[in-house]
């Protein structure tokens, strides 16, 4: 077990309590136009189909609509997309999915702005459309971006190592399975949001909440036709995210509500509904496997084909689908696996980012599988991971020979140890009447960084103040995980201040360097290793420049110690705050960059793949779920969860432990209560009261443990655990179900109306009575 | 119409329109601690306290509020003297993105206005209505507790909205 950092006090975390801190939103002018966008899909029930028209007539009368903006008034190529852009800022010709925006309105008030978005006429003609992936790949299925070379087949990728098809023929054992993962909502509780302005000298000055600011700028500027760096884009505290404002969402539109605005401040915030309808989702996915292994267990090799549901539009679709294809076959040693992925277009909703990115809809595949052959060899699941278990050194499933630090093991031996484990069954014999109950487990990892092809960089700075603290201008935004923080601490620890003496600039792309997004499990390590050099340098920088008002010639006796520099030997200090104003402002500051390794001579294969193709870095995790089925309902309640997390060494408790335990929830409500819906093409689940996350109710005490890691290359020996710990539940808990009653279910949710119809058709019963 | 009412210990003279809500009417008198996640009640994060009373203000108009005692996040402490259960969620890590945070410690804080010593069923109960997509809720339940602890032991420290409890 990880010594553990006491729980100290996030840097952000009393303003935030007490309601102090201020979001986008808080921080818009009182002065703001409102802008809204126009989504006819939802209310004409047409998820594709041909805009013939827009009559803003009845709009324009409306007391107080300013103006009413079409894809005619977008000025440049009006096309977004991170890397490929095919999603119009306003559709002028077809609408793709139900929520795609083909009109903008500004109005002096939000009650102006409902008023005009209602008093609108769209005129649209319906088109066929295409809701199931399966069928988008059929020769002559509707195509939802006419005269597209390839159709809806975004993109097919493989990779592969050794020999797959082969070595399953000869495998002395076999197991298949198809499974199936639904889309899942972020539900973020601050939805997309911003505020803009277009300035006298030409600034488009702009608050967003985002997790990419500085590529914010690139996708404006492209999408409107603006010179990129004439885009000021600011971040505060985003209200959670997860995936979800990575990539433009309020951005384009609200830019050019600005330029439109005739120099007004302009704000949008999506309401609930919107939010839904027109946010990005994860992915839905298909998964076809096959596992071979030898009689003892030893795995042999891998074959599947995953199918993700891109949505209307690529967003990051490819990439999403990459990274689920490099962790299809498990943290596994398997000498031999074929992994086939396509991407696919249809009329659904847009998917894209969600923690867990791609990662999280093969877990619980090839943790089925694993659990699978473990009844088939009559072996202890666990011992059956244990012994495929990735080493150091050892090649993965992409074939990256793995020299950066794997804890898996130990996170499996933490389980096998453990209470909740070793006393499962006298736990399941005392189920109570009409329950059955059931202990499962799986072995989850999920990749850091963004891969070979896209550099995954941060550029960190450090200013000392006149006032003799320092700032630390964050370029990663906050979603809520806390880097900002950790940022503050690995700051003060390095520059050996005390925590009050370091104070947090947001990411502003005119006073941060450019940096990266936050994702990608990326943040702390990328920046945090930046910041580290930025501080070391900073440290040696005021040594130096302390040395002469001390007449000091040997800096080997100068100390940087809380508040000032000392002359060891005679105790004499400078005060930084003197120091500071002995210093020009240019002199104050320190920079430096960090650039995240990648694997070196990377396996020939994943061509199909620009970026991200392979990764090097990853975090692993074993996760154990305690549950009761109640056999007249078939609803499944998690009584105890435990995460354990291999994130190298651990910064700070208390943040480690919120990710592990916050990654778990969002898994639990993924793979139990959150059963998104959307019927050709048009969102069933359209607001919270039926698009359904967790509550306090729903979750137990969820656990978290760490094993003591170390990866050399993070910052303090840190790797990024933002992610992990969603992959976890999904497989864990379909295997607790199994173990209660008997059945695997392949299709996610495990919704009540699953196990009850699973449970009507068991052959046999259970060896847990009910 | 012409409303008044006490916000924050702050008597306070407004004219709203009868159709506002009074999650609007609040942030217009910056109010800003006072967040909107849904405007349909699901999410919590509007949560206020109204004569003492957790009440949702994006189910509430504005006109409601005439004549009322309120309480948001604010009104319970700030940075430099936070109420007990403030610093109880920041010192248990129960604080991530913070957008739920105002009102969760405001049902916390109607919580042990009438349960002063709950169980960590009885604070799940009680914030069941408040959503968090950030924490899994356990470390909220942690400083929930432990801020019932600490009111326990100092009794002279009362939560707002216990005065008419």
């Amino acid at each position: 077990m990880a010594a553990g950092t006491p729980p100290g006090l996030r840097a952000d975390a009393l303003a935030k309590a007490t309601g102090a801190e201020r979001f986008t939103l808080d921080l818009a002018p009182a002065d703001c136009l409102f802008a809204g966008a126009c989504r006819p899909g939802k209310a004409l029930n047409i998820a594709h189909g041909r805009v013939r028209g827009v009559d803003a007539s009845a709009a324009l009368a409306v007391p107080g609509v300013v103006c009413v903006l079409t894809a005619a008034d977008v000025p440049g190529t009006n096309l977004q997309g991170i890397v490929h852009k095919d999603q119009p800022v306003l559709c002028g010709e077809v609408i793709r999915h139900a929520g795609d925006p083909v009109a903008l309105v500004l109005a002096e008030s939000a009650e102006a702005l409902r008023r005009g978005l209602a008093a609108l006429r769209v005129d649209i003609e319906p088109l066929p459309g295409v809701f199931d992936p399966e069928e988008a790949l059929k020769k002559g299925a509707p195509l939802v971006h006419a005269g597209r070379e390839g159709g809806n087949l975004l993109l097919r990728a493989v990779i592969e190592k050794g020999a797959a098809r082969a070595a399953l023929k000869n495998a002395p054992v076999v197991v298949r399975g198809e499974f199936s993962t639904p889309m899942q909502e972020h539900a973020f509780l601050e939805t997309q949001c911003g505020f803009a302005q277009a300035l006298p000298d030409g600034t488009l000055d702009m608050t967003v909440s985002t997790q990419a600011p500085f590529r914010d700028r690139f996708e404006i500027g492209h999408a409107l036709g603006l010179d990129p760096l004439k885009i000021r884009i600011r971040a505060p505290y985003l209200g959670g995210a997860f995936g979800g404002k990575d990539g433009a969402t309020v951005q384009c539109l609200l830019g050019l509500a600005a330029l439109k605005a005739g120099g007004r401040p302009v704000r949008m915030a999506w309401e609930r509904e919107e939010s839904i309808l027109a946010g990005y989702k994860r992915h839905a996915v298909r998964l076809r496997y096959t596992l071979g292994a030898d009689t003892d267990g030893t795995l042999l090799a891998l074959s599947c084909r995953l199918t993700y549901d891109t949505g209307a539009y690529a967003h990051l679709g490819v990439e999403v689908m990459e990274l689920g294809m490099e962790h299809a076959a498990g943290p596994y040693r398997i000498p031999h696996t074929f992994i086939e992925g396509r991407c696919v277009y249809t009329n659904n909703p847009i998917a894209g980012a969600f923690r867990g990115f791609g990662v999280a809809q093969v877990s619980p595949a090839f943790e089925g599988l694993m659990d699978a052959l473990a009844a088939k060899l009559c072996l202890d699941p666990l011992e059956l991971r244990r012994k495929n278990a990735l080493l150091p050194g050892d090649e993965n499933c992409s074939g990256v020979v793995l020299t950066s630090s794997v804890r898996l093991d130990e996170c499996l031996g933490e389980l096998a140890a453990h209470p909740l484990w070793t006393g499962r069954a006298a736990w399941c014999e005392a189920a109570p009447p009409f329950t059955f109950r059931g202990v499962g487990l799986a072995a989850v990892f999920n990749g850091m960084g963004y891969g070979r092809g896209l550099p995954d960089m941060a550029i960190a700075k450090v200013e000392l103040t006149e006032a003799g603290d320092f700032l630390v201008y964050n370029s990663v935004t906050d979603m809520g995980q806390g880097n900002a923080a950790a940022f503050a601490i690995l700051a003060a620890q390095e520059l050996n201040q005390q925590p009050g003496a370091i104070r947090l600039v947001q990411p502003d792309t005119e006073r941060c360097h450019p940096s990266g997004s936050s994702s990608a499990g990326r943040t702390t390590y990328t920046y945090g290793n930046a910041l580290l050099r930025a501080c070391a340098a900073m440290r040696g920088k005021l040594l130096s420049r302390a040395a002469m008002p001390l007449f000091v010639d040997d800096l080997e006796t100068l100390t940087l110690i809380p508040g000032g520099v000392r002359h060891t030997p005679s105790g004499r200090t400078m005060p930084l705050g003197v120091l500071a104003r002995y210093l020009p402002r240019d002199d104050r500051i320190s920079v430096a960059e960090f650039l995240m390794p990648v694997a070196q001579n990377p396996p020939d294969t994943g061509r199909g793949f620009q970026i991200g193709f392979p990764h090097l870095f990853f975090a692993y995790g074993a996760h154990l779920a305690r549950i009761e089925v109640d056999g007249l309902t078939g609803r499944v309640r998690v009584c105890d969860y435990v995460a354990v997390t291999d994130g190298g060494r651990v910064l700070d408790r208390s943040c480690f432990d919120q990710q592990a335990q916050g990654g778990a929830a969002q898994g639990i409500g993924y793979a139990l209560i959150e059963d998104f819906q959307a019927r050709g093409g048009l969102i069933q689940t359209a607001d919270l009261s039926t698009c359904l996350i967790p509550t306090a109710l729903d979750l137990p005490d969820i656990e978290s443990l760490a094993v003591d890691g170390d990866e050399p290359t993070g910052p303090r020996g840190l790797k990024g655990v933002g992610e992990v710990g969603l992959n976890g539940p999904a497989p864990a808990l379909a295997a607790a179900l199994e173990d209660a009653v008997g059945v695997r279910l392949r299709d996610f949710p495990l919704t009540p109306e699953r196990v009850l119809a699973a449970l009507k058709k068991r052959k046999t019963p259970s060896r847990r009575r009910a | 119409m012409k409303l008044s009412f006490t916000l924050n210990g702050t008597l306070v003279r407004a004219d709203a329109d009868p159709d506002m809500r009074a999650v609007d009417l609040l942030r217009e008198l910056n109010a800003l601690d006072v967040k909107e996640g849904c405007g349909t009640g699901e999410c919590g994060a509007c949560s206020i306290l109204v004569d003492g009373v957790h009440k949702l203000s994006c189910l509430l108009l504005a006109a409601q509020l005439d004549g009322r005692e309120l309480t948001t996040a604010a009104g319970l402490g700030g940075q430099a003297a936070p109420h007990p259960i403030q610093r109880a969620f920041a010192e248990h890590g129960a604080v991530q993105c913070g957008f739920c945070t105002p009102g969760m410690t405001i049902a916390a804080a109607a919580l042990l206005a009438q349960n002063p010593d709950p169980t960590r069923l009885d604070v799940r109960r009680a914030l069941s209505g408040n959503l968090c997509r950030c924490t899994g809720y356990v470390k909220i339940v942690d400083a929930v507790r432990a801020a019932a602890r600490e009111l326990a032991d100092a009794p002279a420290e009362t939560p707002a909205g216990e005065a008419d409890a």
